[in-house]
């Protein structure tokens, strides 16, 4: 029984992680059409500012500080580089959503060899706290205070999130623009300006993500390609949830994160087969596409 | 005798794709304040003369002018901004958006040209404020926490004109304003239009309704296989020949 709680706690976490990566992605492709397949970089490059602040913090401050200070820094860093992608790259290609995701591709690859040229296919450390290598023993079970960041992270974007679509001026113009963009600009509304605000949060959120992901589940380490393998689970949850849907993706990513921890355990770690997870998600995306080709929550937020 | 200002003209307006005419030199010309309906048998082009007017499409010849200034280049965004609001013939609204959102986001255009995204939408605020007064006008006060989608086909036209008003439209552009509305709707929503006419706004609907064309039009225009076959007040094109055949056992 303890096994089995401890292993949820853990899906919940990749959940939440996985929640980061894909709400961005599917708010960008409800609102502009676009499949954005830098996404995975933009959680690469999230961790590596995150590294790169958190190696040149001295110690002396504290280790939780100097983990907060990295926190920011992969906000500011995934905010930073979709900022400047959807300025520079999108843009000048609005209105040709094929060439955009072209480019979005080549984009990720060609960054991805140049922080493989410049930091090696070595992965890099990041320094965190050492209580979140340990453990809390809670009700007989215990559960790594890492996961619990990882939740936290989730759970304090999710509402922060929905506060967003629900409440402010821009947060309107999104939600009517996934609904119909056409219609938004013919009530008089610059939708691009939109445009930018949800690559910039979609970013944002990515670059924790991809912090995240290596303080979490890969050891504290992270390397340029770590984005991409994150970015295919991100657009399971994304098609599960129902594109442009942000509870969607929240109880979609939860249904991956819990499958695929769940299968991991009790199939993998017998059978020897380490990468089972992987192909009970696919398995989980074939079931509900087969029974909602549309996703969970269709097209709506 | 001083010249009317014109709210809206339409100079040699002409739609083609792919060699198909869709709208051939169209000629219009729209005093302030006026009332002009457009009616003319499915597939003539109404809906294309809107698109063209509004800027949803782009004309392949001729002009399009708001107010004496050439619009023709600018996209649908730029006119509305111009005072040009319209209705779409399926639907206007966002289906997920409560009542008062859907009106709200119509007066943000107005007044929320900031880039301050993360402002909250107080109670108290001017767009807040226009997308209230809008609501009250069309009698949907008490549905404002709705979502739209949930709205009759009735109150949901009534919410189109809402967010025309949120957004201080002078010149409406109705796309067959009465379609799938009951019966018993019709005098009700036919009377807001001719209300919101009255108060001097200028307005182009298309509408199969003759009977509501003819009540509230002042100028009919005929359009046919995408030329303006008759132009002139209600009783005279009515009346008109070639009208007739045009509508060849369609009542009048």
């Amino acid at each position: 029984m303890s096994v089995f709680v401890a292993l949820t706690f853990s899906g919940v976490a990749l959940g939440a992680i996985y929640f980061l990566a894909a709400s961005g992605l599917s708010l960008i492709y409800g609102l502009m059409d676009i499949l954005n397949f830098a996404h995975g970089l933009f959680m690469t490059l999230g961790a590596y500012a995150a590294w790169d602040v958190a190696t040149h913090v001295p110690v002396s401050w504290g280790a939780p500080f100097v983990f907060v200070v990295a926190l920011v820094a992969a906000v500011a860093g995934g905010a930073l580089a979709a900022g400047l992608t959807e300025v520079l790259v999108i843009r000048p290609l609005y209105g040709r959503p094929v060439s955009q995701i072209l480019v979005t591709i080549g984009l990720d690859l060609a960054v991805t060899g140049l922080l493989l040229g410049g930091f090696g296919s070595n992965s890099l450390s990041v320094p965190v706290p050492l209580w979140m290598m340990e453990a809390s023993h809670i009700g007989g079970v215990n559960l790594p205070n890492a996961d619990f960041v990882a939740l936290l992270g989730g759970v304090v974007i999710l509402v922060a999130l929905e506060w967003f679509l629900r409440r402010t001026r821009y947060g309107i113009i999104i939600r009517a623009g996934v609904e119909n963009r056409a219609m938004v600009s013919a009530l008089g509304i610059n939708v691009a300006r939109a445009f930018s605000v949800v690559f910039v949060i979609g970013g944002a959120m990515a670059g924790v993500a991809g912090l995240l992901y290596a303080v979490v589940f890969s050891g504290d380490l992270i390397s340029p390609t770590q984005g991409d393998s994150l970015l295919i689970f991100a657009f399971i949850v994304v098609v599960i949830g129902g594109l442009g849907s942000i509870r969607g993706s929240a109880i979609a990513a939860l249904m991956v994160g819990l499958v695929q921890d769940y299968t991991n355990f009790y199939w993998g770690s017998h059978s020897g087969m380490a990468e089972i997870g992987n192909l009970s998600v696919v398995l989980l995306l074939a079931l509900v596409l087969e029974w909602r080709p549309r996703g969970l929550f269709g097209s709506t937020l | 005798m001083t010249p009317q200002p014109l709210a809206l003209c339409a100079k040699g307006l002409g739609f083609h794709v792919g060699g198909v005419r869709i709208l051939d030199n169209v000629e219009l010309a729209v005093a302030t304040g006026s009332f002009l309906g457009v009616i003319g048998p499915n597939g003539a082009g109404k809906t294309t003369l809107l698109n063209l007017l509004s800027g949803v499409v782009r004309a392949s010849e001729g002009s399009v002018e708001i107010e004496g200034r050439d619009v023709t280049r600018e996209g649908p965004a730029r006119r509305a901004r111009r005072g040009v609001g319209r209705t779409f013939q399926t639907s206007s609204l966002f289906n997920s958006l409560s009542v008062f959102e859907n009106a709200r986001l119509s007066a943000q255009a107005r007044f929320g040209g900031s880039a301050k995204f993360w402002r909250l939408p107080r109670a108290s605020d001017d767009a807040s404020a226009a997308a209230h007064g809008a609501l009250e006008r069309v009698g949907l006060t008490s549905q404002a926490a709705r979502i739209a989608g949930g709205l009759s086909h009735g109150d949901k036209r009534k919410l189109e004109l809402a967010i025309l008003l949120a957004g201080e439209a002078r010149v409406l552009l109705l796309d067959e304003p009465m379609a799938g509305v009951n019966s018993e709707d019709v005098p009700a929503l036919t009377a807001l239009i001719d209300q919101l006419h009255g108060e001097g706004r200028t307005v182009i609907m298309v509408e199969h309704h003759m009977s509501v064309v003819v009540g509230l039009a002042d100028t009919i225009a005929v359009l046919d296989s995408g030329r303006i076959l008759a132009v002139g007040d209600p009783e005279t094109v009515i009346a008109n020949d070639d009208v007739q055949s045009a509508y060849l056992g369609q009542p009048l």
